[in-house]
């Protein structure tokens, strides 16, 4: 037995885009234990659902994350229009998924251009950036923001998309496509990539499960599991299968999420194809009273709203599960064993994002 | 060797190919007409109903009814545009262009105008000038 000792991990790290703090135990340049500490950034957003009615409370969940604003808003008013049988018209439902799939894959490039940077393919980092600063101007010019959207409401949404912006979106989204392609040749079969991916932070489907890993981290696993297949939104008219690997090794969670691009692509054209005109909002009177347990497949992963409301219009209680927090565990368990040079791209591969996690 | 070429095509077309950044401030950055930059205010139809002061999910909205003023600490402000949702006049509107960076923080207060002072018998009193909004920065 070699002599152990303890290296402190974040919270400020160059790979780290949000702190987490790991003590990592090592031996002889492996880790034998990671020890996690969150709590850098806890802004405490759920106890102000006791200060800020529940229409109110819209704009400010959706500012748990940056990257999966939409999401979030959109997850907390379907909770609420839930408890008060408010029906969505279809176009509303329609606009809301092809936005969470422009969400989706703006997440994902920022991820592989963090994974690119994580293990020093710079150029490559670049690449995915310049891809998602495209679906950032779509996001701009269809709901007025970059990063925080604002276009949720209970009741549906308060911007249409019309006939020529959705002809933009396809028409860059058709560009996009061909260059997504490129840049998987990269990912997926470039030497120097494989071999700091391939065999890396092997998670099995059963610890994955066991562990309760959600999202892409577990389907690289091989668990099938996709809460857009529960039909929220307009995903139960929307034709696709969730994407999944038998490897569970970095090589494989990268895999997953390239080819989740590809499938968000082709998610946005059959909804532009399906979307009906006709009305994006119906009109909510009254407070909510009851609760309800909403569950969210976010860029990465499932995410949970729990919100229970008592008939005045601030609520009880709103809780928000994010899937970062769910695959810490499985983080922790793919570190173990690993080469300390590794760790970096093992925290990178679950997607962390440690502003949601603490709220 | 295959694998160890994939990245080449793209950066060939990268080396022959323009810049995808733009030269800012050289040339101006072009906002798409929904872009929210910050909110706006037509005093003149604004009836100081306070709504928008009592919805503003960041308090950044004031409204002084006594006064006769709208005012708007655009540092505290989040660009929801929740306010333009309740505003029943539809005074206020969210227009492009972002709150440009300032030394200290201030608050933009907007005088609503005076409604026409009836002709006065003596007209040695002159009525404050109601064509134009008084816009002040006040130091908050």
């Amino acid at each position: 037995m070699g002599k152990r000792s303890v290296i402190p991990f974040g919270p400020q790290h160059p790979v780290l885009p949000e702190p987490i703090h790991l003590d990592l135990v090592i031996e002889d340049e492996k880790v034998i234990e990671a020890v996690p500490s969150i709590g850098f950034v806890h802004r405490g957003l759920e106890s102000l659902v006791q200060k800020k009615d529940f229409n109110e409370m819209t704009y400010i969940v959706e500012r748990t994350c940056g990257i999966c604003s939409f999401m979030h808003g959109m997850g907390y008013c379907e909770s609420v229009e839930h408890i008060m049988n408010v029906e969505v018209p279809e176009r509303g439902r329609f606009l809301r998924t092809i936005w969470c799939e422009m969400s989706r894959m703006h997440s994902h490039l920022l991820w592989l251009g963090l994974l690119a940077d994580g293990f020093g393919f710079e150029s490559l980092f670049y690449q995915c950036w310049r891809m998602r600063e495209k679906i950032l101007d779509l996001f701009e010019m269809t709901t007025g923001g970059r990063c925080i959207f604002s276009v949720n409401k209970i009741g549906g949404v308060l911007k249409d998309i019309d006939g020529d912006m959705m002809a933009t979106i396809l028409s860059v989204l058709d560009g996009m496509e061909k260059e997504v392609k490129d840049i998987r040749k990269v990912f997926l079969f470039d030497y120097t990539v494989e071999s700091r991916l391939k065999d890396v932070g092997v998670l099995t489907k059963q610890q994955a499960h066991d562990l309760g890993c959600a999202g892409p981290f577990a389907r690289a696993s091989g668990v099938k599991m996709d809460m857009r297949k529960r039909g929220y939104a307009a995903y139960s008219q929307i034709d696709f299968e969730p994407i999944t690997s038998d490897i569970g090794d970095s090589y494989a969670r990268c895999d997953v999420r390239i080819n989740e691009i590809l499938q968000s692509i082709d998610i946005i054209r059959q909804a532009a194809a399906k979307m009906p005109q006709g009305e994006i909002s119906v009109k909510v009177t009254g407070n909510p009273n009851g609760e309800y347990f909403m569950r969210v497949e976010q860029p990465r992963g499932e995410a949970v709203y729990y919100v229970k409301a008592n008939g005045t219009k601030f609520l009880d209680r709103m809780r928000v599960r994010t899937p970062t927090f769910a695959n810490l565990p499985g983080m922790l368990e793919t570190l173990k064993g690993a080469d300390l040079a590794d760790v970096p791209i093992l925290v990178i591969t679950i997607d962390p994002c440690i502003s949601c996690t603490e709220r | 060797m295959s694998n160890l070429m994939n990245f080449t095509g793209t950066m060939l077309k990268n080396l022959f190919s323009k810049p995808v950044t733009v030269n800012y401030p050289a040339k101006p950055a072009v906002y798409p007409e929904r872009s929210r930059g910050h909110i706006e205010i037509n005093i003149e139809s604004c009836v100081l109903c306070g709504l928008c002061a009592m919805n503003c999910p960041s308090g950044a909205i004031k409204v002084d009814r006594q006064g006769g003023t709208w005012s708007i600490n655009r540092f505290d402000c989040v660009q929801c545009g929740y306010c333009t949702e309740k505003c029943n006049k539809k005074s206020l509107s969210i227009v492009p262009g972002y709150q440009e960076p300032m030394g200290q923080k201030s608050v933009y207060t907007l005088e609503k105008p005076k409604p026409e002072a009836p002709k006065a018998e003596e007209p040695k009193t002159e009525a404050p000038s109601a064509d134009q909004p008084k816009a002040e920065q006040k130091e908050g």
